[in-house]
């Protein structure tokens, strides 16, 4: 069964449509990328399915929950949102880390704020706090970071920033984690330690859905990839077939620019 | 004389910090729901706070002092010439009879909705200056709205208007001044004294010494919460 199912959703910004019926599957284990070039809706996409928009038309499904149905225009209430919003994860490509906390503070912040709902919390607040720090520290860790736990944002570079912000998602322990356009904004030199980590991630069937202009590293790390152009989806297919051997005129275009 | 004119000005001085401290206190935490109020999302909310603003920063605090001290006693005095009769003539009456603040309170007043109107504009501009990102980051991560401002967002928000709130709370330090305007003894209403019972100009111009001592250790102290709280600026 898919964990994410994504069926004709339409999005406008004014008179702008922005999503012109988009509709794909994902299965738990599996890795989708979505290329296309600037305005073709990818990230809005993305943020429609992370609540920081709100579809106008379509259905969108996680984990068997109907997160958004635009037929019944039913919403979910705030509790239900919280509760699936934390299913899912996702990494911005400009960070957003919160400049006033250290690496571990960022990582365990959402740990411990939530932490305080458990009725055990009062009794066991030292104990449950230490086990949340554990657990950061071994995310963190994973990343690389073992040597910055005490250090603030605007001492790392921007790979170890991105870095951060993985492990911030990572530590809810989020079913999909996306990430939008995660190299971006960093220097080229720096994209590849970003990039190593997700591949890691994928070698361990973590389900990802990545927004990316990295062709190689589309192909290579993905299981589908979806070619988004003017808010529809224009060509979609196995990754090897998709960036390999384009069918439409538009992807073979969109790749030779981005290859040039 | 020395002393007697050092005695006087301190008693004076004393006013002065009253009126500062509770100016302080009261306008800081409305300075805070009036910039809710102009950032509202409700329209007349909106609308009625940013008239506030304009109408208290658009006019003369001297003259605010005035329309609050005098205005209730001049608007029952009106009112009771057209309405003389019952039970409202004799309401008015009672108004018209007395002011209905007391001096001090009256000057609070003023002071704290003046102050409240210029805070609230400097917190607006610190929480607007806040990335949208830093918000959606804190709902991707499961948190609520207030969640997300309490945690994430005010401690950027208070280092960043710190720089302009000092500046706000020095010129508070010497606007309390006016409050003579309604004869409050404050300190330059003590010095002024001093020119008419004993023919003597200096104790005036020695009133400049306690606002500048004040205003110093104002000035070091908020360089030192700057400092505190410019740990993670690289």
């Amino acid at each position: 069964m898919a964990i994410l199912e994504v069926s004709n959703v339409e999005k406008s910004f004014g008179k702008t449509k922005v999503l012109e019926g988009i509709s794909f599957n994902l299965e738990e284990g599996h890795v989708l990328s979505i290329i296309g070039s600037s305005g073709s809706g990818k990230t809005t996409l993305l943020r429609c399915i992370n609540f920081l928009e709100t579809a106008d038309k379509g259905k969108i499904i996680v984990d068997g929950d109907v997160i958004f149905d635009g037929e019944s225009r039913q919403k979910l209430s705030k509790k239900q949102q919280l509760e699936k919003q934390l299913s899912i994860g996702l990494v911005f490509q400009d960070f957003n880390l919160f400049p006033q906390y250290n690496v571990l503070e960022n990582v365990t912040l959402a740990l411990k704020i939530r932490a305080k709902r458990r009725p055990d919390f009062k009794k066991n607040k030292k104990q449950i706090f230490e086990e949340i720090d554990e657990k950061a520290k071994s995310v963190i860790k994973k990343m690389g970071l073992e040597d910055k736990l005490d250090s603030y944002p605007c001492m790392l570079s921007g790979g170890q920033k991105q870095r951060v912000s993985i492990a911030r998602a990572m530590a809810l322990e989020p079913k999909i984690l996306f990430f939008d356009e995660p190299t971006s904004a960093l220097d080229p030199e720096l994209t590849g330690e970003i990039l190593k980590v997700i591949r890691e991630l994928a070698k361990e069937k973590m389900t990802m859905v990545i927004v990316t202009h990295e062709m190689t590293f589309a192909k290579e790390v993905s299981d589908y990839i979806v070619f988004m152009d003017k808010g529809v989806i224009a060509e979609e297919g196995e990754a090897s077939e998709v960036i390999g051997n384009p069918k439409t005129a538009r992807l073979k275009e969109f790749l030779s620019k981005i290859s040039d | 004389m020395f002393w007697t004119v050092t005695l006087s000005l301190l008693q004076g001085f004393g006013q002065t910090l009253k009126l500062f401290a509770l100016t302080l206190l009261f306008a800081l935490p409305l300075g805070l729901i009036i910039s809710f109020g102009s950032m509202s999302k409700f329209k007349p909310i909106k609308a009625f706070s940013r008239l506030l603003v304009w109408v208290i920063r658009g006019t003369p605090l001297m003259l605010q002092l005035i329309v609050i001290y005098y205005g209730p006693g001049l608007i029952g005095a009106t009112a009771a010439r057209w309405i003389s009769e019952g039970a409202a003539g004799s309401f008015f009456t009672w108004i018209a009879s007395w002011h209905v603040f007391d001096r001090f309170v009256a000057v609070l007043i003023a002071f704290v909705i003046n102050y409240a109107c210029y805070f609230s504009e400097i917190y607006r501009g610190g929480i607007e200056s806040i990335s949208k990102g830093q918000y959606e980051a804190g709902q991707v991560l499961g948190l609520s709205k207030s969640q997300t401002f309490f945690k994430v967002i005010l401690f950027q928000v208070i280092k960043r208007i710190i720089p302009p709130m000092s500046n706000e709370i020095i010129t508070l330090v010497k606007d309390t001044s006016l409050a003579r305007t309604i004869a409050i003894y404050e300190i330059i209403w003590n010095g002024q004294a001093f020119i008419k019972s004993d023919g003597l100009l200096w104790p005036l111009l020695y009133t400049g010494i306690f606002y500048l001592l004040f205003n110093g250790l104002l000035t070091v102290v908020f360089g030192k919460i700057e400092k505190k709280m410019d740990y993670y600026n690289c």
